[in-house]
Formats: structure tokens, sequence, C-alpha cells
């Protein structure tokens, strides 16, 4: 049950800058750990997150084996205009999740 | 004589409280604390934002169990209690509980695995299953803020008492009783870490080390194997009336479910 958590605050102030927060659902397996008896656990992580504001991309990070299980990504940007977030988050064994948030700006 | 005069100071410091295992005594009320109060500003303020804390995302799962009617009766949580919200207020405050028909106290988990069998004909979930732990966190984040008083029934009495006995008990090779450090040693450090007196005000809770929810079980057996003691299997009497001590130890404390921790 893969979700997400997201805090973009409801409304702005044009020009104002804010605080984009998420938090990914998600194990991090990192590839490097073994059973007990001594089998590689295949890894299973998040590769990639993105954020697009109106329809374009504002933000954009790779993962890596090193982060730690359920992904918390905070940003900052200016807020322009009111309108949509969209959340990306891809990753191993066709893992793919989305999110959106919409802010009011004034 | 020197050996008498060595039984003598012993008798004196005996008589004096000196003898740390005389002295283990009971926190003051004045004096209790949350593990949360021993944490760093960083790890509170994951805990205190519900969406930066990790502990939430086994809520949502948890909400989504509580509608799901997928079983034999066709009944999901909802159906018999309705809107969690107000059915399961205080109820994760008041756990463990006597459970008539098996004549002894059962913990939140096994409270929902008993209704799981006996209402809704479905298989008891595994301990530390994910879905186990996202219904407790769901269930028990209605008590947040509601003040524990788990252990005030009169039939829990001797159960409480068997949590306390296994509390002062010193149990593995390193031969230490609970009590040793979450009683006697809780304004210390072990390794860096602060030992806290050992409150249960927020399980299922999100550990930064397990980098998962889990319950107090768990937390009492990692406990015990850091004694280097053999630990009680999950579900074991033993660690429900451990619980069940400990619950009523912190009565008065609210409960901070889904609290996170170092």
């Amino acid at each position: 049950m893969p979700s997400a958590l997201i805090n973009v605050p409801a409304k702005a102030k044009r020009g104002e800058i804010i605080e984009i927060k998420t938090l990914m659902s998600h194990i991090m397996e990192t590839g490097y750990r073994r059973t007990a008896t001594g089998e590689i656990i295949p890894r299973d992580i998040v590769t990639s997150f993105s954020c697009r504001y109106n329809g374009v991309e504002i933000f954009r990070m790779d993962l890596f084996p090193a982060i730690a299980a359920n992904p918390f990504i905070s940003f900052f940007i200016v807020a322009a205009e009111s309108g949509k977030f969209e959340f990306d988050w891809i990753g191993d064994r066709g893992f793919s999740e989305t999110a959106s948030a919409f802010i009011t700006v004034e | 004589m020197r050996f008498t005069r060595a039984r003598t100071i012993a008798a004196l410091l005996i008589a004096a409280g000196f003898v740390s295992d005389l002295a283990a005594s009971e926190i003051r009320q004045a004096e209790r604390r949350s593990g949360f109060s021993f944490m760093t500003p960083d790890t509170k303020a994951i805990q205190n934002d519900d969406t930066s804390n990790p502990g939430m995302l086994w809520v949502l799962d948890g909400e989504a169990l509580w509608k799901n009617n997928a079983n034999v009766t066709g009944k999901s949580c909802a159906d018999c209690h309705n809107e969690a919200s107000a059915s399961m207020k205080g109820v994760a405050a008041r756990y463990p509980a006597f459970d008539q028909a098996l004549g002894r106290p059962v913990d939140l988990e096994q409270r929902i695995n008993l209704c799981r069998v006996r209402h809704q004909q479905a298989t008891p979930l595994p301990y530390e299953s994910r879905d186990l732990l996202a219904l407790t966190a769901y269930v028990a984040k209605q008590s947040r803020g509601v003040v524990i008083e788990a252990g005030g029934d009169p039939q829990l009495q001797p159960f409480v008492a068997k949590g306390h006995d296994l509390f002062m008990h010193r149990q593995g090779q390193l031969n230490l009783g609970c009590a040793n450090c979450h009683d006697d040693n809780w304004d210390k450090h072990l390794a860096g870490s602060a030992i806290t007196q050992g409150h249960p005000t927020g399980y299922p809770l999100y550990r930064l080390e397990w980098q998962s929810l889990g319950s107090l079980q768990r937390r009492m057996r990692n406990c015990m194997i850091g004694a280097r003691a053999a630990a009680y299997d999950y579900g074991a009497p033993e660690l429900v009336e451990l619980e069940l001590y400990l619950m009523s130890r912190a009565r008065g404390m609210p409960i901070e479910t889904p609290a996170v921790r170092p």
C-alpha cells in the first residue's frame, strides 16, 4: 500500500517563499544486505523524484541506496501563481507513484 | 576483627540505603518524563508535524484497513465500530485490558486479532506485520492526547503485580532488571543514548533505528536481547503483563501515538 504525505500551504502571497514537504512510503532496501543464508536481498529503492508546478518541472532529485526508508524530501520555491503541484516517484521493480496538491496565490 | 568491621560497615550501608538493589525506587509523579522530552529538537520536529512523521503512513494504511470488508462475513471494522475518531477515542489509553473469555489481559494488537477471529472469521495478523501495526496505529492514534488509565480494573491487579515482578527481576548474562536502568538511571546515558524512563506513551511508534513502525513488545524484546537474556516470544503472557505494568506505571501521561524515537 504505497502512500504519500504532502504538505503544501493552501494559500500564499505572490512572491512568497514557501516550503514543500513530501514523505513517501518505501522500504529503500539497499541491495547490500544479505539474508541469514547469505543470499543478497535485491535492491529496491526509489531512484528518482520530481515536482511540476503547473506543468513545468521545478525540482528533481536522484536517490541512492544510502537514503533511509520512507524518504522525506523538502524544498523551497517562490509562489508565483495559483495552480497545481504534481509529484512523481519512480523506483526499482516498476515502482511509480504520483500525488498532487493545489495552491491559491493572492 | 577486620571481618566484623567490614560486616558492620555493610550493615550501615544497607541501613542508609546505599546499596543500589535496595535503593531501587519508583520515579516520583512530578519527575515522570515521556521519552519525547529526551530527544533532540530535530527528532521532536519530525514527531510534531503529521506530514513529516513517518508513523502517519501506517495510520493512513490503518484507516483503509478499518473500512476493508474483504472477509467471509463481509463486515469491516467500521461496520460495527463506525467512526474510529469517536468509538476508538481513549481505547489505547485503557490497554492492555482484561478479556473475560481468556481470563487474562490482552494488549491492543491481541484485541484487534481477537476481533478479527471472533467477529470477522478472519485469520489473526502476524505480530509486527505491516497490517497489524497499521490497524493498531490507527486505533491508538484516536487516543492522542488522552491520559493513560490502564491497569485500574481490579481483575488486572494480579497481572500488574506479575509485570512489576518481571520489571524488577534481574535477567540475562548482564544480570539487569528493567528497573536498574529505567527507575534508577534514567537521567544518565548508555553509549551516548539517553536511557529514558521507559514510559510506553507512543506505541506503536516509528524508530529511526528500525526505519519502521514497531510495537511495545518489539521494544521490550530489544531491551531483553540487549541484556543478553532470552527474549519472550511475541504474544507471550509475560510480555503482556510487562506491557500492563508499564502502562499502569505511566498512568496520567498523555498518549502520543504514532510517536517518533531515535
